[in-house]
């Protein structure tokens, strides 16, 4: 009794705090992504310093009202709700979907925009409904309404995306044959693209609405006040009108609530295949960039001016920048030229990149090899590629087996990077299950030691390998017994 | 008939002159040693035998194979060369990840397209002729210094060359493993094998040797029979060097 009207009082002075807290900095601080923020919040391409958007115009609407100035705060889409759980903000508005997992775990505003999902496809192209496109690839925004409707649609191959722009452009190019986005998304990233079109207009209805914390009402009532006045004196409409959003549907059904999923045996499948996907992109990508970085430590010690050259420079190139900007290049950046699928683009991405550094782990180990083992070979008439093949790299890779297993396990963890070309591993089917289970701890948990326990065995496989081949102090010990 | 000649030979590495223009002659069935001050040039000499070692001018002939000037150590011709001309180094340059055997049969199979067991089975016959029948699956790092040194030897013998160089054999050893490796290289004399062998083991010299050659400052400066080089050098570079060594 006593407990319950403490939590009360506690829940009343929160939520007092949260209004308060507002008015006495002088400001609404509100989040969302600029990356890819067009029509949303973005920008302003004339002047880069200021922001533009409907959103923003949304949030000088509320503001005011409550009698203070707004101001926004950068956030990746992706975790802006537990950001905003965190208490970085006061409340996010980026074209949140009103689910019954976002109102799981924040409060939410009255609706400000009310949307149709709708399918783009090529022109002519013959399927034009969910139904029809069984068996086929569909695109969309991980953890979208879209993303939840797509998931209760039978036999639809789902292609998960973080932006709203690379859908599309994967639809153009043949990778994907539908894409199921929201009507703003749609008018604004797909149908101006002049080879794709609307197949179905109107496959579910959903909302945009503002989250804020649990426990702060007030701070909810008064933008929901604040929301309602800026609707009944016509400003939103203009708003809209401003920023030519496709027209609202007059109200209809909200697409189908989903149950909340709870962490059981089917999640488990898909971390396991998550799992089973982190390790075929980590084992292949190895198995390339091995040979790879020994073709090119070949070229940079015993190869011509141009082959030294040419090896050098895509060590430095590969080293030099972010592996993720090179997965980016390699798939959307190169795509009209070389048409590669996610899963290869993603191994020839990880594979090139890890190249370069098992270059010098080859060249390191080459150059420890003392100039009396290549000699001799030489003296006992052995050609040059004999050389290499019967006494120089089988000790080079004596040598260079540790930092390739270190290298390995660190693919192990770097191959997370390929989910943003669409490849759903390990870690992405974390943040999937994260978001359905609405917990990050469990599924976190279970991701980490799934990754433990591939990484672990390796690198005891390793050990055991680098046993059978004998230890490389051996022949430290023996060029000392020569001296 | 000569198994060896050189003529005129020249070698500088940057400005330091390390051979001044050298001409010798080795027959058949002969042992030198070659003796002198370390930095006289024996070393670069006979590397030039074997064309590890490229030189500058002059001529050098080694069993039947002519070498020029500046041929790259990596030449295709060497190959040719190498397969009559075994070499030893000071180092030894086994190779660890092999076993005796291994290292014993690695040329004859890859140069000489042996079959493996054949090659094995001499391996093991020339691991027993230098004592070390039993150690045949032993790795490098698992032998003694003068057990490696052997491995060595056979190993330069497994091609079965028709000269034998070897670079300061037993600089690296204890006493008594130098009398194990000794012994093995007075057998190889009887036999009638054409050696140069680097060394500071006068006693060897005298006792193996058909002729010592001293080199100082690289010029062959006494070539004789051991007693008389040893016992009455007849140039001043050579009586300091035998005064002192």
């Amino acid at each position: 009794m006593l407990l319950g009207w403490n939590a009360l009082t506690c829940a009343a002075l929160v939520a007092v705090g949260a209004l308060a807290r507002i008015e006495k900095r002088g400001e609404l601080r509100w989040a969302g992504d600029l990356q890819g923020g067009e029509p949303y919040v973005y920008r302003d391409p004339a002047d880069p310093s200021k922001l533009d958007g409907f959103e923003l115009e949304i949030a000088e609407g509320l503001a005011k009202r409550l009698g203070v100035r707004q101001r926004f705060v950068q956030n990746d889409w992706s975790t802006l709700i537990p950001s905003l759980l965190r208490g970085d903000f006061d409340a996010a508005m980026n074209g949140i979907e009103d689910t019954p997992a976002l109102r799981a775990q924040a409060l939410v505003t009255r609706p400000y925009f009310t949307f149709s999902e709708q399918l783009v496809v090529r022109r002519r192209f013959p399927l034009r409904t969910l139904a029809a496109l069984h068996g086929h690839r569909v695109g969309t925004l991980s953890g979208s309404l879209a993303h939840a409707i797509l998931r209760e649609t039978p036999a639809i191959h789902i292609v998960l995306y973080g932006g709203q722009e690379e859908p599309y452009r994967d639809l153009e190019l043949g990778r994907t044959d539908a894409v199921l986005l929201d009507s703003v998304i749609a008018s604004r990233y797909g149908l101006s693209k002049p080879d794709l079109e609307l197949a179905d207009p109107d496959v579910a209805r959903g909302t945009y609405v503002i989250a804020v914390r649990r426990g702060e009402d007030e701070l909810r009532d008064a933008l929901d006040a604040a929301l309602a006045d800026l609707m009944s004196r016509g400003e939103l409409e203009a708003i809209f009108a401003k920023y030519h959003l496709p027209p609202q549907p007059s109200s209809g059904a909200q697409a189908a609530a989903q149950p909340q999923a709870r962490f059981d045996s089917a999640q488990a499948l898909l971390f396991g295949r998550g799992a089973l996907v982190t390790l075929l992109v980590s084992l292949v990508s190895m198995a390339l960039a091995v040979p790879l970085g020994l073709l090119l430590a070949l070229a940079r010690i015993y190869g011509g001016p141009a082959a030294r050259l040419s090896a050098h420079w895509y060590v430095e190139l590969f080293r030099g920048t972010p592996v993720l900007l090179q997965l980016y290049l390699l798939y959307y950046g190169l795509a009209p030229l070389v048409h590669l699928d996610a899963l290869t683009a993603a191994i020839l991405g990880l594979g090139m990149n890890y190249g370069a550094y098992e270059a010098e782990v080859h060249r390191a180990a080459l150059g420890a090899i003392p100039a009396g083992q290549a000699e001799a070979a030489a003296a006992l008439g052995l050609t040059r590629g004999q050389q290499l093949r019967l006494v120089l790299l089988p000790q080079a890779l004596r040598t260079a087996l540790p930092a390739m297993t270190n290298d390995l396990i660190s693919l192990l963890k770097d191959s997370s990077l390929v989910s943003v070309i669409t490849v759903v591993e390990l870690t992405k089917q974390m943040t999937i299950t994260a978001v359905d289970v609405r917990s990050w701890a469990l599924p976190g948990l279970v991701c980490a030691a799934l990754y433990f326990g591939m990484s672990y065995p390796l690198a005891r496989l390793a050990a055991r390998l680098e046993a059978r081949l004998g230890a490389p102090e051996a022949t430290g010990a023996l060029r000392e017994a020569a001296a | 008939m000569s198994a060896i000649r050189v003529e005129g030979l020249r070698k500088a590495h940057g400005p330091r002159q390390v051979l001044r223009g050298i001409d010798a002659e080795v027959n058949e069935g002969e042992t030198i040693a070659l003796v002198g001050p370390s930095g006289g040039g024996k070393s670069t000499f006979l590397r030039c035998l074997n064309g590890l070692t490229s030189f500058d001018a002059g001529m050098v002939q080694v069993a039947g194979v002519e070498l020029r000037p500046r041929t790259a150590p990596d030449a295709p011709q060497l190959r040719a060369l190498r397969a009559r001309v075994a070499m030893v180094f000071q180092s030894l340059n086994l190779f660890p990840h092999l076993t005796a055997l291994g290292n014993v049969s690695l040329a004859p199979v890859h140069v000489r397209q042996e079959t493996p067991a054949a090659a094995r089975s001499r391996a093991a016959e020339l691991l027993a002729r230098v004592g070390l029948a039993d150690r045949g699956d032993a790795r490098p790092a698992e032998l003694s210094g003068g057990q490696q040194q052997r491995v060595a030897i056979a190993r330069a013998l497994a091609m079965d060359p028709e000269v034998l160089l070897l670079d300061e054999p037993t600089s690296a050893l204890d006493p008594e493993m130098r009398g194990e490796v000794l012994g093995v290289l007075r057998d190889l004399a009887r036999t009638g094998m054409t050696m140069l062998v680097v060394t500071h083991e006068m006693t060897f010299a005298r006792a193996a040797a058909s002729r010592v050659w001293v080199f100082d400052e690289g010029r062959l400066v006494e070539d004789g029979p051991p007693a008389q080089v040893c016992d009455s050098p007849r140039s001043e570079r050579a009586r300091a060097f035998f005064a002192h060594g």
